[in-house]
């Protein structure tokens, strides 16, 4: 067979670029507002985050037992969905998987590196799953933040078409995607890559030493008690430094922040309620995206006043 | 057809003779030895397991139903000769091997949860308040390969934990409830029951009312078949049968 060669190249029907996308069964429930605004942003940057089918779920936490393999498989079948994507076609030589959840990020790119650096866990993983094509090992887990880094943060500006001017906010990371540290996107003990998102959006970043102090994680369940304190230990420091509001990308962190605001108030009366955005409703906001995709409705604290006061969004009712 | 007459076809229909017809075994030419709970019995070959098991003497008053692979009712498990894996089958529609060593299964013990639908919130939350191991799933997969339906079941778990009620509904669909799935999970879910409640919340909530029930509905207030109705109710005995036996039946 032999190819004819063109002098110019085919044009695509568009500048989107397709990307491996797991979701998660939080971004599904109780943080779809993550979700839309995460989606419709990445869209507004060319960028087509595309659902794993049959995506599965992650493992929820990363089993850190020598001899717990079974607690991994469900991390690798959705690397072998991934591998299935570029087998039909859905995407092209693709082998990145974005994500939006911290947790699924820890426990999926954990349990990629734990098969990736050892050939007999992966054979044993591979060997049950029988009826799966094998996993060869080549997917690489990416956060959302990191794939909005490779794109740059300059570029992330230019798309801004209602600068978050004068809007105060403190980013807040939590643990999983800052360890352990081979997992980690970014410095465990200072990181910045929320801080360099937010400063691209046209925000005012405030700095907490608060930012990578644990919210309390699944104790939530059961001692609320206990995630009401750090709750309030993190966000009074962030309102003493000037934030008027937080953003995070962890769903579970988000709901320890913004909805144990009520347990924090009843057991401090002076405290005063504080928004907590995901990350991606501010890119929605800068980017001038429609409303549809900002899920408010699933904020616990609402963030619309705040907005509003600051002419970034229009007042209801209006 | 007669051309497609085939040596194995035969051997079946013969096979079947004797445990349907009750043909002399001296007309038998081709046995099996099977292990039905360990103990062996020389059955003709190329008989279901259910048969093979009528033929060894066993008689069902449970644990068996339709005989056609709808109900459910006969699920079996079995081994085959030099193979390590244990299968799943319903009983009418797996064939007995020489060498299989099998059981019944004929119930899988599960509490069925009570539930007002009305009462429900459309959410995933619904499912994993009535069925909390749901979330125990690690996606072994283990209940797919038990499925005589081929039905994806992990799938449809993984549906039911993030409340996809529309994918739960139609990758369950075809479930038989023969409780395989559920005897094979090492998170100790009860998936059918799971589905069940995904495809009525999906029923209530997730796909309205269909246009021609409607339509039916209001065809029925209006009166239309008012005047039907009152023959009927006159008819005699008799008449109703001859009425039934008569009836317009739908193609075979």
């Amino acid at each position: 067979m032999t190819q004819t060669k063109t002098d110019t190249p085919k044009p695509t029907p568009t500048n989107t670029s397709k990307i491996p996308y797991y979701p998660g069964c939080t971004l599904k429930t109780t943080a779809k507002n993550f979700e839309s605004s995460a989606i419709a942003a990445a869209r507004a940057l060319g960028i087509e985050l595309m659902e794993i089918p049959r995506w599965n779920c992650c493992g929820t936490v990363f089993s850190l037992a020598d001899d717990d393999l079974i607690h991994h498989v469900a991390s690798v079948r959705n690397f072998v969905r991934v591998q299935e994507m570029n087998d039909y076609g859905l995407v092209k030589n693709e082998n990145r998987l974005v994500t939006l959840c911290a947790m699924c990020f820890n426990t999926l790119k954990s349990t990629n590196l734990r098969v990736k650096n050892n050939a007999e866990d992966l054979k044993k993983i591979n060997d049950l799953m029988y009826r799966e094509e094998d996993y060869q090992g080549k997917v690489e887990v990416l956060h959302f933040l990191e794939l909005l880094k490779s794109i740059g943060f300059d570029k992330i500006t230019s798309r801004v078409k209602k600068p978050l001017k004068g809007l105060k906010i403190a980013p807040y990371y939590g643990c999983m995607i800052l360890r352990p540290q081979e997992v980690g996107i970014d410095d465990p003990e200072d990181p910045t890559i929320q801080r360099d998102l937010l400063v691209a959006l046209g925000a005012d970043s405030v700095d907490t030493p608060y930012k990578r102090v644990c919210c309390g994680s699944y104790q939530t369940v059961k001692e609320k008690d206990i995630v009401a304190e750090l709750a309030y230990d993190i966000l009074s420091h962030a309102q003493k430094e000037g934030a008027e509001a937080l953003a995070t990308v962890c769903p579970l962190c988000a709901f320890n922040l913004d909805n144990r605001q009520k347990e924090v108030k009843s057991k401090h009366p002076d405290y005063q309620e504080m928004p907590v955005f995901y990350i991606t409703q501010l890119m929605a906001i800068a980017f001038g995206l429609g409303k549809e995709c900002y899920g408010f409705d699933q904020n616990y604290v609402d963030p619309r006043p705040l907005l509003q006061s600051k002419s970034l969004i229009e007042k209801q009712g209006s | 057809m007669e051309e497609n007459k085939s040596p194995i076809m035969e051997r079946i229909a013969e096979a079947n003779k004797a445990a349907t017809t009750g043909i002399d075994a001296k007309d038998i030419k081709n046995w099996i030895k099977i292990y039905i709970m360990g103990k062996a019995y020389t059955v003709p070959a190329d008989l279901t397991i259910l048969t093979a098991m009528e033929y060894a003497g066993y008689k069902f008053v449970r644990g068996v139903g339709c005989r056609q692979g709808f109900c459910g009712a006969c699920a079996t498990v079995f081994r085959k000769k030099g193979d390590y894996k244990l299968l799943t089958g319903m009983a009418c529609q797996t064939r007995a091997e020489d060498g299989m060593y099998l059981v019944q299964i004929p119930f899988s013990p599960a509490e069925k949860a009570e539930y007002d639908l009305t009462k429900e919130p459309y959410e995933a939350s619904v499912l994993i308040k009535y069925y909390p191991e749901v979330v125990r799933c690690v996606s072994c997969n283990t209940c797919t390969k038990a499925c005589p339906q081929d039905l994806e079941v992990m799938d449809y778990v993984q549906a039911a934990i993030r409340g996809a009620f529309d994918s739960l509904s139609e990758t369950s669909f075809d479930c038989i409830q023969c409780g395989l799935c559920a005897i094979r999970c090492p998170a100790e879910i009860v998936q059918y029951n799971v589905a069940q409640l995904g495809r009525r919340m999906y029923g209530r909530y997730g796909q309205g009312v269909p246009d021609h029930l409607r339509k039916r509905v209001k065809e029925i207030t209006e009166g239309k078949f008012n005047e039907d109705m009152d023959k009927i109710i006159k008819c005699s005995i008799e008449e109703l049968r001859k009425i039934y036996t008569e009836r317009e039946k739908e193609p075979e």
